[in-house]
C-alpha cells in the first residue's frame, strides 16, 4: 500500500517558523479529543449519582439511575476512540497482558477495568437485582432468561437479602467516589506526566481534568434527564433542575478558578516555553480557548446560573435556560479537551514554530468516526433504559 | 448463631474468580516467550533489531579490492573521508561488483555540498570555496583528483 | 512462641525471641526500604548498566566540525529504509543563524539532506552553526518510560530500540520525546527512530551516519571503557546535552553547544 503524503506536504506549506521535521504530522487527532471527553462524562455522571446516594440528596433521586446508566453507556465506549486511533489496533490486548508499570497509558487499562467491573457494574447490579428478579418472573420467553442471567442466578428477594443489596451497594458507592476521581484524574495524568510538553506538563492537569469532568458529567445528566422526561411525556421537576444547576454552578466556579490559577502561574513563571505558548493561545487556539471554552462554555453558563440562583423566572424559561446551559457547558468542555490535546501538539518542541491541523472527515481517525463514538453511547443508553427502566423498578421503602 | 453470608457475595466472588482466571489463562498463552528476560520487553526483539541488511559496507570492505585508492587517499587531505561518503551505499557492489555499480558523483554542486562557502562552517573545519567566483564553468575534477585533491591535474 | 519452648529456660526464650524480633524488624525494614527504592527506580527509570561485558554506548557530536553537508541524514535514510519524503527522519541537521538584531533563524530543509544555502547575508550574521540531531539514547528515557506495552526499551548496550512486532502504534512515545526524534513509519505503521544502527554495531561496523561523516563530527563509543576515545573526548571538552533540566539522562553529548539550541 502506497501511503499518501500529499496532505503532509499541505501541512508543511502551512507550518510557521521552525518545527522539527518529524513533527509535521500531528500524532493525536480528534479521537484523542473525544476520549477524555467521554471519560469525563462518565466520571462526572457517576459523581453526581454518588452525591445523591452518599449524602442522601433526596431531591436528586429521579436522576440516580439515569446518571448511573449514562455513566455505564459512555464508559463502555470510552476506550473505543483510543483503540481505533492505534495504528495496530489488533495488538491492543498487549496493554492488558504486558502492562508497563511506568506507563500512564498501561495502568489506565486497569483503572478502567476496576471502575467498570468493580464500581459501576456492581453498583448497578446491586441496585437492580431485586427488580430484575421480579421482572424475570413477570416476563416470558427470551427476556425472562435475559433477566435471569443478569441476576447471576441470585433469586433471593427476602427482605434480609434485599437489605444487603442496599448495604453492599452503599459500600460500592463509597469506594466508587474515589475511583471516579482517580479514573478521570488519571486521564489528566496521561497528559500531565509528559514532561516534554510544557502545555501538558503541569501538576494541576489531573485536577483540572477531574473538575471539568464533573462539570461535563453533571451537564450531561441534566440534559439526559430533561430529554428522557420529554420522551416519556413526564413533567420535568424544576426542583431537580435547580438542584443540579446549583451543583453545576459550584463545580463550574471551582473548575474555572483552577484553570485560571494554572494559567496565572504559567504566565507569572514565564518559563522557556512561555513565548511560544503565548503565541499559541493568541493565534491558533484563540477561538477554541477564549471564545468556545472561556466565553461560551464557562462565562455565559456561569453568569446565567448565578442569575438563576437569585431571580426566579417563569418555569418554562428556566427549563429552557437549563437546557441551553447544559449544551453550552458540554461545548465548553469539549473545547477544553481540544485545546489540551490538539493545542499541545500544534507548537513545536523546538519552541520555534507551529504545525497546523486539519481534521479529516473520513478514515479511522476522522470526524465521522469521532461522531460515531459520541453517538454510540446514546444508543447504548437508550437500550439500557429499555432493558433496565428506572421508572419500573420495584419501590423500596427507605 | 450461624454467621450470615448474603447470597450475592459467593455468586459475585465466583463470577469475578472466573473472570480473573480466564484473564490469567489468556495472559499465559498470549505473553510472548522471551518477554521479560532482560527487562520489560521481548528479548527476541534484540535479535530482530540486528536482522536488517546493511547498505553501507564500511571502507575496509572497499579496500579489499581497491588497495590503490587506499594508498592514494592516504597521502592527502581526504584520507579520513570514507569511500561511501561520496560513492554512496556500497554493500550491493561488494557482494556483486559486476552488476551493481557505485555512484561516481561529479560536478561543482556535489563538491560544493561540503566546500561551498557558508557562515555556519568553521574555517578550521573545512576548506571553503566561493562557487560563484572560483573558476566558473569548470568542473572541480578537471583540476582536482577527488582522491588526492592537491595533486593538481595539468 | 509455644509453651513447650519455655521449658528450655526462660532467659533463652526471651533472648531468642528478641533475636527473632530484631531479625524480623530488619527484614521488614529492609523489604520496605528496598521495595520503596525499587519502586522509585521504576518511576525514575534510573537505568544502571548491569552487564559489564557489554559496551555502554554514548555519542558525541562536535558542532564545530559539522559542515552541514547532509551526508549523515542521507545515509541514515538509505541504511534504514526510511521513506525519502521530508517528514520522517532518524537524524537531521539544523542550521541556526543568530542575527545581529538578536533574532534566531532556524532551518532544516529536507532535514539538511540536500545541503544548506546561506539564507541570511553574511553582514547580518552574529553567528551561525549546524546542529545535527538524532536520538539521544537517554538512560532515563521518557519515551521508553511511557510505552504501555514494552515495545520500546533500552538494550543492555544502552541503545533505545523499538520492537516493531510488538508496537501498538499509540504514539505516546512520539509525544514523550522532547527532542522530536520519533515518528510513525508510514508503511510499517509502528514507531520508528534511530537505533544507532544496532544491526551494524553488532557486525562491528560504525553507524551509517558516522561511516559517511566527512569531518568526523560524530563519534560513538563505550562510556564504560575509561580509555575509549569518547571518554577521552568528554574529559577534554566541555560538553552539554540537550534540555538538561528535563533529566532524560541523555547520552548524546554536544561539544560547543550554543544556548539557542533546543
Amino acid at each position: 500500500m502506497e501511503p499518501h503524503y500529499q496532505h503532509l506536504y499541505d501541512i508543511l506549506a502551512h507550518s510557521q517558523g521552525y518545527i522539527f521535521p518529524n513533527e509535521i504530522d500531528l500524532q493525536w487527532g480528534i479521537l484523542i479529543v473525544v476520549y477524555p471527553f467521554i471519560t469525563g462524562l462518565v466520571a462526572g455522571a457517576f459523581i453526581l449519582a454518588s452525591l445523591e446516594r452518599v449524602f442522601k440528596v433526596k431531591i436528586l433521586k429521579p436522576t440516580y439511575q439515569i446518571a448511573l446508566l449514562t455513566a455505564l453507556s459512555f464508559l463502555l465506549v470510552a476506550t473505543m476512540p483510543l483503540i481505533s486511533h492505534l495504528s495496530q489496533p489488533q495488538r491492543a490486548y498487549e496493554i492488558m497482558i504486558t502492562p508497563h508499570s511506568s506507563s500512564a497509558m498501561a495502568i489506565f487499562g486497569f483503572v478502567y477495568l476496576w471502575y467498570l467491573m468493580v464500581v459501576l457494574l456492581l453498583e448497578i447490579w446491586f441496585d437492580y437485582r431485586h427488580s430484575m428478579v421480579v421482572w424475570a418472573n413477570e416476563k416470558s420467553g427470551i427476556m425472562r432468561w435475559v433477566y435471569k442471567i443478569l441476576t447471576l442466578g441470585v433469586n433471593d428477594i427476602s427482605p434480609r437479602t434485599v437489605k444487603w443489596d442496599r448495604k453492599l451497594g452503599y459500600i460500592i458507592t463509597v469506594v466508587g467516589i474515589p475511583s471516579a476521581f482517580i479514573l478521570h484524574g488519571y486521564v489528566g495524568f496521561i497528559f500531565g506526566s509528559i514532561k516534554a510538553n510544557p502545555w501538558w506538563s503541569t501538576p494541576l492537569m489531573p485536577i483540572i481534568f477531574l473538575f471539568s469532568a464533573m462539570v461535563s458529567g453533571i451537564s450531561l445528566v441534566l440534559l439526559v434527564y430533561m430529554i428522557i422526561s420529554y420522551f416519556r411525556k413526564q413533567i420535568i421537576d424544576l426542583n431537580v433542575l435547580d438542584s443540579i444547576g446549583k451543583y453545576l454552578f459550584f463545580v463550574l466556579i471551582l473548575d474555572f478558578t483552577l484553570e485560571g490559577l494554572d494559567q496565572i502561574q504559567r504566565i507569572y513563571e514565564a518559563g522557556e516555553s512561555f513565548e511560544i505558548l503565548k503565541l499559541l493561545v493568541s493565534s491558533k487556539l484563540y477561538l477554541t480557548l477564549f471564545v468556545s471554552q472561556g466565553l461560551i462554555g464557562t462565562i455565559i453558563p456561569l453568569v446565567t446560573l448565578a442569575f438563576l440562583q437569585f431571580y426566579k423566572h417563569q418555569i418554562k424559561v428556566r427549563k429552557t435556560m437549563y437546557f441551553i446551559i447544559g449544551i453550552l457547558v458540554l461545548i465548553g468542555v469539549y473545547s477544553m479537551r481540544w485545546n489540551v490535546v490538539i493545542g499541545g501538539q500544534l507548537f513545536s518542541k523546538s519552541f520555534a514554530g507551529f504545525t497546523s491541523f486539519k481534521v479529516g472527515l473520513i478514515g479511522l481517525d476522522g470526524t465521522l468516526m469521532a461522531i460515531f463514538w459520541l453517538i454510540l453511547p446514546i444508543g447504548i443508553l437508550a437500550f439500557l433504559l429499555w432493558l433496565l427502566p428506572p421508572w419500573k423498578m420495584v419501590k423500596e421503602e427507605d | 448463631m450461624k454467621f450470615y453470608v448474603p447470597p450475592q457475595i459467593p455468586r459475585l466472588a465466583l463470577a469475578f474468580g472466573l473472570f480473573i482466571t480466564l484473564f490469567l489463562v489468556l495472559r499465559h498463552f498470549l505473553v510472548p516467550d522471551t518477554f521479560g528476560k532482560y527487562g520489560h520487553y521481548r528479548a527476541a526483539s534484540l535479535i530482530d533489531n540486528t536482522l536488517p541488511e546493511i547498505h553501507y559496507a564500511g571502507q575496509q570492505a572497499c579496500f579489499v579490492c581497491h588497495q590503490d585508492i587506499e594508498d592514494k587517499k592516504a597521502q592527502d587531505v581526504h584520507s579520513d573521508i570514507h569511500c561511501e561518503t561520496c560513492h554512496g551505499p556500497g554493500e550491493k557492489h561488494v557482494v556483486n561488483s559486476k552488476v551493481e555499480k557505485i555512484l561516481k558523483p561529479t560536478g561543482r554542486e556535489f563538491c560544493g555540498s561540503c566546500h561551498a562557502l557558508n557562515a555556519a562552517k568553521l574555517k578550521s573545519a573545512i576548506f571553503q570555496i566561493d562557487l560563484y567566483k572560483h573558476n566558473i564553468g569548470k568542473n572541480c575534477i578537471e583540476c582536482h583528483n577527488p582522491h588526492q585533491p592537491w595533486e593538481m591535474k595539468k | 512462641m509455644s509453651q513447650s519452648t519455655s521449658t528450655m529456660g526462660n532467659e533463652k526464650v526471651v533472648s531468642s525471641r528478641r533475636k527473632f524480633l530484631k531479625t524480623a524488624a530488619t527484614i521488614a525494614g529492609a523489604t520496605i526500604g528496598y521495595s520503596w527504592l525499587k519502586s522509585s527506580q521504576v518511576l525514575l527509570h534510573a537505568a544502571e548498566p548491569k552487564n559489564e561485558s557489554l559496551p555502554w554506548y554514548g555519542i558525541v557530536i562536535d558542532i564545530q566540525k559539522c559542515i552541514g553537508c547532509g551526508n549523515c541524514a542521507k545515509a541514515c535514510k538509505n541504511e534504514n529504509d526510511v521513506p525519502k519524503e521530508p517528514f520522517f527522519f532518524r537524524t537531521w541537521i539544523e542550521q541556526y543563524t543568530v542575527k545581529n538584531d538578536g533574532s534566531v533563524d532556524i532551518v532544516s530543509p529536507n532535514g539538511g539532506i540536500d545541503g544548506f544555502e546561506q539564507r541570511v547575508p553574511t553582514e547580518d550574521i552574529f553567528k551561525s552553526f549546524f546542529v545535527p540531531k538524532m536520538c539521544n539514547h537517554c538512560s532515563k528515557s521518557p519515551c521508553t518510560q511511557v510505552c504501555p506495552v514494552g515495545a520500546t526499551y533500552e538494550s543492555p548496550e544502552g541503545v533505545v530500540l523499538i520492537d516493531e512486532k510488538y508496537c501498538i502504534g499509540c504514539r505516546y512515545c512520539v509525544q514523550a520525546c522532547p527532542y522530536g526524534c520519533r515518528f510513525i513509519h508510514p508503511v510499517k505503521k509502528v514507531a520508528n527512530k534511530c537505533t544507532l544502527c544496532y544491526h551494524r554495531l553488532k557486525k562491528g561496523l560504525a553507524p551509517a551516519c558516522m561511516e559517511v561523516c566527512p569531518t568526523g563530527a560524530r563519534m560513538y563509543g563505550n562510556l564504560r571503557d575509561k580509555n575509549s576515545e569518547i571518554v577521552k573526548f568528554l574529559k577534554e571538552h566541555t560538553t552539554q546535552v540537550l534540555r538538561p533540566h528535563l533529566n532524560t539522562g541523555s547520552k548524546l553529548y554536544y561539544n560547543a553547544l550554543s544556548s539557542e539550541v533546543r
